[in-house]
């Protein structure tokens, strides 16, 4: 049995810290504003050691801490990290900070509340990811909801209340038939570790129901078409902070669900139900693209691109069987998942960013609407560089972390099938018109009207946030093989995992 | 060579642009100005000097990587340097023109406020395009590749308050990414079947790949590596501004006319030329590639260059000239004569360049007047412009001795060697084309620089603007007009000295592969006597007397009769209009194709997300919900009377089932 160690640090640091920032509360708000600084920031610092004392050669889980907690399922209180995880763990701490600092000034009502529920869903969103017992999982993923829910509630818009309902319940629904799923293996195995969840053997029928069970759950949170059309809302409604933690972590415990669940435990009703995710990736690549084109909402487009973008982890996390088929070998599965997982951090950079951007211009002319814009680089010309900037990376122009996964994940698909290649390659025209489109109504031209004549150009904090993100973004662009390094072992284990077939012979 | 030189070359002007970029506000004009022009300058220097090792000293080629991209699935994807001979020419092409342009550049925008700006752009560009030419495998190639076209999307939309400019900064971007589509898919292909990006991998296993066949659907195949060269060349076509992709170029004469000059008639239009040339072992082995390159060529050499006929904006004939000239480029490619294309493209990037900024040299002289009707005459007023221009449209409509002379009548020559399918068609259409380029290109110089002085009316109109300075015209300073001489003598010469080693003397190395069978370059060989012999033997060739016919109708319908000219216009009206509406290929776009996108991206938004997932299924289960609560609340009247009554039918119902069961 191994005690706490840094990974309790890092789910119970920032819950800490959010307790402390709301005992404080809006009238020590300074104060308060700074803990919930420091608090994200100590956070951040955590996963350096985790990320150093990281051993790169195996695909074990790391850090492991084991402590009994429910004693009666022989569900443990259960931490370790692999090279699936740490990245998404990493990119969890980051995206809080940002978060915290962009709100600096802006969040007026209940501040010291804000804080504290972003902290808390940071840390309960490590947990997600840091879990490897089935029970702790679920209650981290379900926890997680709570401050969302209070989030797009409290601080959200107009609509605030439909929005939070429709995502509660959508997101709620999946998760419960995921519990089923859970409670079922459990059933069989005697046993949540996730481990021996990977290498229960099942049949073919009882893989499907649970496949699906998985599904349910995944499926909305990536989101996949048509389970998706909660996440416009949400963002449409969601205060900025909000729809920079749900668009750069939220929607990865999707794709991260099919990569540590559904893959390895269920690798054959995964091969048999695969033409259905490919075509759902499809789809999503396709349609939603188009669907973002015709958006009048600066946030609902960046939302529907999200859906977009999330089709290449789904595409990129279901190809190796078809892969194994057309070319007779398994090369290039690995680099579908790879692409995944970049795409899923990339995303995280510059979504949340894309998002940031948004909120910048709304808190000066507190409008969505891309008609209300118009020549804002003559009065914000940093800021139009930065909005320029992480639009290309959105449209995945190679430099920028955009392009990497797309890049492997189209790669990758050719192996599979022509058509999928070329389908999901259409991203580059439709991703580059969506997202060029914007900035040519938003950013360029002359001043649109007198509200844009007045906007002011980034303040100190605003420009801190969206400098570190294009430094993260243009580096990860430029040199990604560090993280590609550290997914190495965790990637070929899966690949093995996923095409290892769990029926008797 | 060493791998740290290699670096520094497109590493500098990287420097500069950030310099000039982050800190040019700061560092002020002069500076930000200077430190661009001496990294160029310096990239440039140092490019000479890896030529000079190469051609000269002969040296092998440095091919080797830098430091890894990323390894995935055991294919390690670095970024690297393949510095063979055909890289070394590119190079230095980049680097002298855009050092050209730089210099030119002080002049040209000078009261611009964007000044520092436009310096960190054209730095960027430089950078990107020798990462381009100067890369070892897809991956940096790509990025080279789409490098360039981000900064040309800024530099188009430089000037981002005109309308006009931000429409066709996005429309260049869009359209090029269609050529992009296809080039990521063909480097896809290349990973099928190599699981590597690097060239030398590709390339070896070319031959071997040559019969195998791919399934693109269960019952048909196509050849594998002619799927894959029509992929790249896809792309070739949206950075080389082949029909159908053309129709960003001529709108990108939005842009500041320096960057007409260094990224739209010099370098990153030639990317796909080059792209192609350095992937000739690949399209060797496809028949059929090189068919459609060849037809995609000739069409676009002869079509584009009629719309040059008809149009009145300087830069736009010029615009018009350079895509009806990268259709030659292509042809040659089609015809196998790689070398030859390449050729075209160096003396292109010299002529052409200086066509841009002398055209650019006169908009100014004209306080930013670009239309020709505005024009006349001008030759009195801008000597040495004239005069350079006058040099570079005879070099572009192949006048003997002058460089686009040896380099087009080379490819004319090839392209009749040729026997592939298509050549035919090809060649009467870069016959013909001769007689365009002489026609549009005459047209212009007589427009501009002859004829009747029409700015004096022009101008009165444009007394309001803020770029009038006062009467007349005015010669360019000093930093206008040194690039355009430094630009007209290799214009003049370089034709001269380098055919007979670049064409005929295996100056290209083993970097261009050509199947034997298809060398119709050494075919020419055969006859080449030098340079002189091929000249005269030039005057006595039908595209002699067709560019010499073109001369003379330009003279006779722009300067001699220009009556006759809008008459011809009147009595070919229908001819004039589908030119003036370019073949109506924005039409189509503007009208057809956009619209479409748009309307079935609002079917789906509105019919689908909307109606059908939230208005049936999920508002529809919430609804229904809601529905069956009402009903079902029903039942809870309060009242003894329905309890009672339910409970008697209930016990009335039990007690039926256990008599039945009894």
């Amino acid at each position: 049995m191994q005690g706490l160690g840094i990974l309790s640090a890092l789910v119970w640091l920032p819950i800490a810290g959010g307790v402390a920032v709301l005992a404080l509360g809006d009238r020590r708000i300074a104060a308060a504003r700074w803990l919930a600084l420091i608090a994200a920031i100590a956070t951040v610092a955590l996963t350096i050691p985790l990320w150093i004392g990281f051993d790169r050669g195996t695909a074990e889980f790391q850090f492991v801490e084991r402590l009994p907690w429910i004693t009666a399922f022989n569900s443990w209180y259960h931490l370790g990290v692999d090279g699936i995880s740490l990245p998404l763990i990493v990119l969890t701490a980051v995206m809080t900070v940002p978060v915290i600092i962009a709100s600096w000034k802006v969040i007026e009502t209940r501040p010291a509340q804000y804080y504290a529920a972003f902290l808390i869903m940071a840390g309960l969103m490590i947990g997600v990811f840091a879990a490897i017992d089935g029970l702790l999982f679920y209650f981290f993923w379900e926890a997680m909801l709570i401050p969302m829910f209070l989030i797009i509630g409290v601080w959200g818009g107009p609509r605030r209340v439909y929005a939070t309902f429709k995502f509660f319940l959508y997101t709620f629904l999946g998760s419960v038939l995921m519990l089923v799923a859970l409670i079922y293996l459990y059933v069989q195995g005697g046993d949540y570790s996730l481990r021996a969840l990977h290498e229960l053997p099942l049949t073919l029928v009882e893989q499907r129901w649970i496949f699906l069970a998985f599904l349910a759950a995944f499926a909305v949170k990536v989101p996949m078409w048509p389970v998706h059309t909660w996440l416009p809302d949400a963002h449409v409604e969601a205060p900025t902070g909000g729809s920079v933690i749900l668009a750069a972590i939220m929607l990865k415990m999707g794709g991260y669900g099919f990569l540590r669940f559904s893959l390895p435990i269920t690798p054959d009703a995964s091969r048999e139900l695969d033409w259905l995710m490919i075509a759902l990736s499809l789809i999503a690549v396709v349609y939603i693209s188009l669907v973002a084109l015709v958006q009048t909402d600066m946030k609902k487009l960046i939302a529907y691109s999200s859906i977009a973008h999330m089709g290449f982890v789904t595409l990129g996390a279901f190809i190796a069987w078809d892969i194994a088929d057309s070319t007779g070998a398994l090369r290039g599965a690995a680099m579908g998942l790879d692409g995944a997982m970049v795409q899923m951090v990339s995303h995280g950079l510059v979504s949340g960013a894309m998002f940031l951007c948004v909120g910048v211009m709304y808190d000066r002319v507190h409008s969505r609407e891309i008609s209300a814009y118009g020549g804002v680089i003559n009065t914000m010309p940093k800021f139009a560089g930065f909005m320029v900037f992480f639009s290309l990376a959105n449209a995945g122009v190679p430099g920028t972390s955009g392009f990497v996964g797309e890049f492997l994940v189209i790669i990758a698909s050719f192996k599979a099938n022509f058509w999928y290649a070329f389908l999901v390659a259409t991203i580059l025209i439709l991703g580059a018109a969506y997202t060029l489109w914007l900035v040519k109504r938003v950013i360029y031209g002359p001043v649109a009207n007198e509200h844009v004549a007045q906007m002011p150009d980034l303040n100190r904090q605003e420009l801190l946030v969206l400098g570190s993100l294009a430094v993260l973004v243009l580096l990860l662009g430029v040199w990604p093989a560090p993280l590609l390094d550290v997914m190495h072992s965790s990637i070929h284990h899966l690949v093995e995992q996923m095409t290892t077939s769990k029926l008797p012979l | 060579m060493t791998p740290k030189l290699l670096i520094a070359i497109p590493l500098l002007p990287l420097i500069a642009a950030l310099i000039a970029g982050l800190a040019g506000r700061r560092i002020g004009r002069a500076a930000s100005a200077g430190v661009t022009i001496l990294a160029v300058g310096v990239s440039c220097a140092l490019s000479i000097y890896v030529a000079k090792l190469i051609f000269v000293d002969g040296a092998p080629p440095w091919d080797d990587s830098v430091y890894t991209w990323l390894v995935t699935d055991g294919i390690r994807i670095q970024v690297g340097f393949l510095v063979d001979r055909l890289t070394a020419l590119m190079m230095v092409v980049v680097t002298f023109v855009s050092f050209c342009v730089h210099v030119y550049t002080i002049g040209y925008m000078r009261e611009d406020d964007g000044f520092q700006r436009f310096f960190s752009y054209i730095s960027l560009f430089t950078f990107a395009m020798l990462m381009l030419v100067m890369s070892n495998n897809f991956m940096q190639l790509f990025f080279g590749w789409e490098a360039v076209g981000v900064v040309s999307y800024l530099l188009i939309g430089f000037w981002y308050t005109r309308p006009t400019a931000i429409h066709a900064n996005l429309k260049a971007f869009v359209v090029n990414r269609v050529g992009d589509f296809g080039f990521v898919l063909g480097i896809a292909g290349v990973v099928w079947f190599t699981n590597s990006l690097d060239y030398k991998d590709a390339f070896a296993m070319a031959p071997s790949v040559a019969g195998v066949q791919f399934p693109l659907t269960p019952t048909t195949t196509v050849s594998a590596l002619t799927l894959i060269c029509v992929c790249l060349f896809v792309g070739a076509m949206g950075k080389s501004a082949q029909v159908p992709l053309h129709v960003w170029l001529p709108d990108s004469m939005e842009g500041p006319t320096p960057i007409s000059a260094l990224i739209h008639a010099a370098t990153m239009v030639t990317a796909g030329i080059f792209m192609v040339a350095r992937m000739s072992p690949l399209f060797e082995f496809s028949e059929a590639a090189l068919s459609f390159v060849l037809v995609i060529g000739a069409t676009t050499a002869l079509f584009m260059g009629f719309l040059g006929v008809v149009n009145n904006d300087i830069k736009r004939v010029i615009a018009y000239s350079t895509l009806s000239q990268l259709g030659y480029m292509t042809v040659a490619l089609g015809a196998s004569a790689y070398s030859v294309a390449i050729f075209h493209l160096m003396t292109h990037a010299f002529f052409k360049a200086l066509l841009f900024l002398a055209a650019g040299s006169v908009i100014i002289g004209m306080h930013h007047e670009q239309d020709m009707r505005k024009m006349g005459g001008l030759a009195k007023y801008m000597p040495i412009t004239a005069i350079t221009c006058w040099i570079g449209a005879l070099a572009l409509i192949g006048t003997p001795f002058f460089s686009g002379f040896y380099s087009k009548d080379a490819l004319i020559e090839a392209v009749g060697e040729s026997h592939r399918w298509g050549a035919t068609y090809a060649y009467y259409c870069v016959l013909a084309g001769v007689f365009v380029t002489a026609l549009y290109t005459f047209r212009l110089l007589f427009m501009t620089f002859h004829g009747n002085e029409r700015f004096a009316t022009a101008h009165d109109a444009h007394a309001h603007d803020d770029h009038a300075h006062g009467g007349v015209p005015h010669e360019s300073p000093w930093v206008v007009t040194a690039p355009l001489v430094a630009l007209a003598i290799p214009s003049v010469v370089i034709g001269y000295f380098t055919i007979g080693p670049l064409l005929f003397g295996g100056a290209f190395g083993n970097s261009i592969f050509v199947h034997e069978a298809n060398d119709v370059v050494a075919g020419l060989g055969h006859e080449f006597h030098g340079p002189l012999a091929f000249a005269l033997h030039g005057l006595t060739a039908p595209p002699f007397w067709l560019a010499l016919a073109g001369v003379l109708s330009a003279w006779y319908l722009y300067l001699k009769r220009p009556q006759l000219a809008e008459r011809l216009a009147e009595r070919f009206a229908a001819v004039r209009s589908v030119l003036v509406n370019k073949y109506y290929f924005d039409w189509v776009n503007e009208n057809l194709i956009a619209p479409l996108a748009r309307l079935i991206g609002r079917l789906l938004w509105k019919g689908g997300d909307q109606m059908l997932i939230d208005g049936a299924f999920v508002n529809g289960s919430a609804k229904f919900v809601g529905w069956a609560a009402v009903k079902g609340r029903r039942i809870q009247t309060g009242y003894l009377y329905t309890y009672a009554f339910w409970m008697v039918i209930g016990l009335a119902v039990l007690l039926g089932w256990f008599l039945i069961r009894a």
